[in-house]
């Protein structure tokens, strides 16, 4: 693609010239994106060795398979697909704001960068919401104690192991608060209150719970939770200081100082981090939400 | 010496400022079929195979590479089309691409470990012999999911 006439027979490497043909701001930014690699390859192959070291881990379909208003509709994968389509989309516009600096278009460098912007906010929205959606949502869980806990998903609880059933149902219902066993009543038997239930015995309250319908797990692997957050958090970290640098870009296009630069190298570096924070979602993606 | 310092403005090598933006739209359909051919696979581990976990063990593990290797298509396409990889010189290329062969050894060698401390947990045969009873009734009533 590049039609810069280039000797064939350039002698790169006898000084005088970078031998890269790139600026010393562009061939830094690479190798800071390659050490950013190796930082994020390192978090995600710590957690694939941990996950290969367990017998047991998540089912990522059953996690992930909430919609915002969309109640308890089972959708897997279905959010995790609008925010990849967002980042994917966002990095196109990105893509494209180089293409117009490249032409010298300012007016056009603006509009697409905001439009990247745009796409950054939008995908970090829908992490903070996912984010709230698992901090929150209280899932029943046997816990190491024996009894039926209502977990949510932190760094130190994990209510997503393996559905339990039979005999290991009832003898863990056995040693459940008489509070759980309320909630788990209530959540499927919709005509019952929690003044009908309050003056009735644990005896009485499990005997009143439809074994088949309420969803109890395991708890699994606390470690799901540190590395959840852990690396989609420092992801969003990047998400967050790439909407800020693109913001700051966006100015300094506003201001003109690209157009008296004569160039706009600076929108490309600053699509490099961006296409950069695509490119780790990919394989977040993949880690945590397809495999 | 001031011959040799060339500001970034002479250094900047302008790609084909003609050529349309047909490549990007390109690239950009090509990243989506690939997420969305993930995204079938991925439905098909939620819906079908997750149910009998050991009689499709090989197919999960097959479903399971298939979405690595895609994965790497679309990195492929992002760092050589949209960060212009690609379109530099082969010098800049190899400094990026040779230090990041280093990964084949990093996945290799820590997943072989991680799979080696199961295996030992497993058999019995680790230090920590208390550990294997949180591990092992799990394996009997469900089967190994991985």
């Amino acid at each position: 693609m590049s039609t810069t006439a280039i000797p064939t027979n350039t002698k790169w490497w006898n000084g005088g010239r970078s031998p890269f043909n790139a600026s010393y701001g562009k061939v830094m930014m690479w190798y800071f994106l390659m050490s950013d690699a190796f930082t994020f390859g390192a978090f995600l192959i710590s957690y694939a060795t941990l996950r290969f070291s367990l017998n047991d881990w998540v089912d990522a379909n059953h996690v992930f398979n909430a919609f915002p208003f969309f109640g308890h509709q089972d959708l897997p994968l279905a959010f995790v697909s609008l925010m990849t389509f967002i980042l994917i989309f966002s990095s196109v516009t990105m893509v494209l704001a180089v293409h117009e600096g490249h032409k010298m278009n300012r007016k056009g460098v603006e509009n697409y960068m905001i439009l990247t912007i745009l796409g950054g906010i939008a995908f970090l929205s829908c992490q903070a919401w996912e984010w709230t959606h698992l901090l929150t949502g209280e899932h029943f869980a046997l816990t190491k104690s024996g009894a039926i806990e209502m977990l949510n998903t932190t760094v130190s609880h994990n209510p997503w192991g393996h559905r339990i059933s039979g005999e290991v149902l009832t003898n863990a219902l056995r040693h459940t608060s008489p509070d759980v066993l309320r909630s788990m009543i209530l959540e499927h038997n919709h005509s019952a209150t929690l003044a009908s239930l309050k003056d009735l015995n644990a005896n009485e309250l499990i005997s009143k719970i439809d074994l088949n319908e309420v969803y109890v797990g395991r708890s699994g692997p606390a470690a799901f939770g540190s590395y959840f957050f852990g690396i989609t958090g420092f992801h969003g970290f990047h998400v967050f200081s790439g909407v800020v640098i693109n913001i700051v870009m966006l100015a300094k296009t506003r201001l003109g100082h690209f157009e008296q630069r004569g160039h706009y190298e600076m929108i490309e570096k600053a699509g490099l981090y961006w296409h950069f924070v695509d490119l780790v979602w990919v394989f977040v993606f993949l880690c945590f939400y397809l495999i | 010496m001031s011959d040799n310092v060339m500001t970034a403005a002479e250094l900047h090598m302008p790609h084909d400022t003609s050529a349309g933006t047909g490549r990007i739209w390109k690239i950009f359909r090509l990243l989506s079929v690939i997420t969305i051919i993930e995204l079938a696979l991925g439905f098909g581990l939620a819906r079908h195979w997750y149910g009998e976990p050991e009689l499709h063990h090989t197919a999960i593990l097959f479903v399971k590479g298939t979405m690595c290797i895609l994965s790497l298509a679309k990195a492929f396409y992002i760092v050589s089309v949209f960060m212009h990889l690609g379109d530099e010189i082969r010098n800049l290329m190899m400094t990026i691409v040779v230090p990041l062969c280093l990964f084949i050894w990093f996945i290799t060698a820590f997943l072989w470990d991680g799979n080696s401390w199961k295996n030992l947990k497993n058999t019995n045969a680790g230090s920590k012999p208390d550990q294997t009873e949180q591990v092992v009734p799990a394996v009997i009533e469900k089967g190994a999911k991985e």
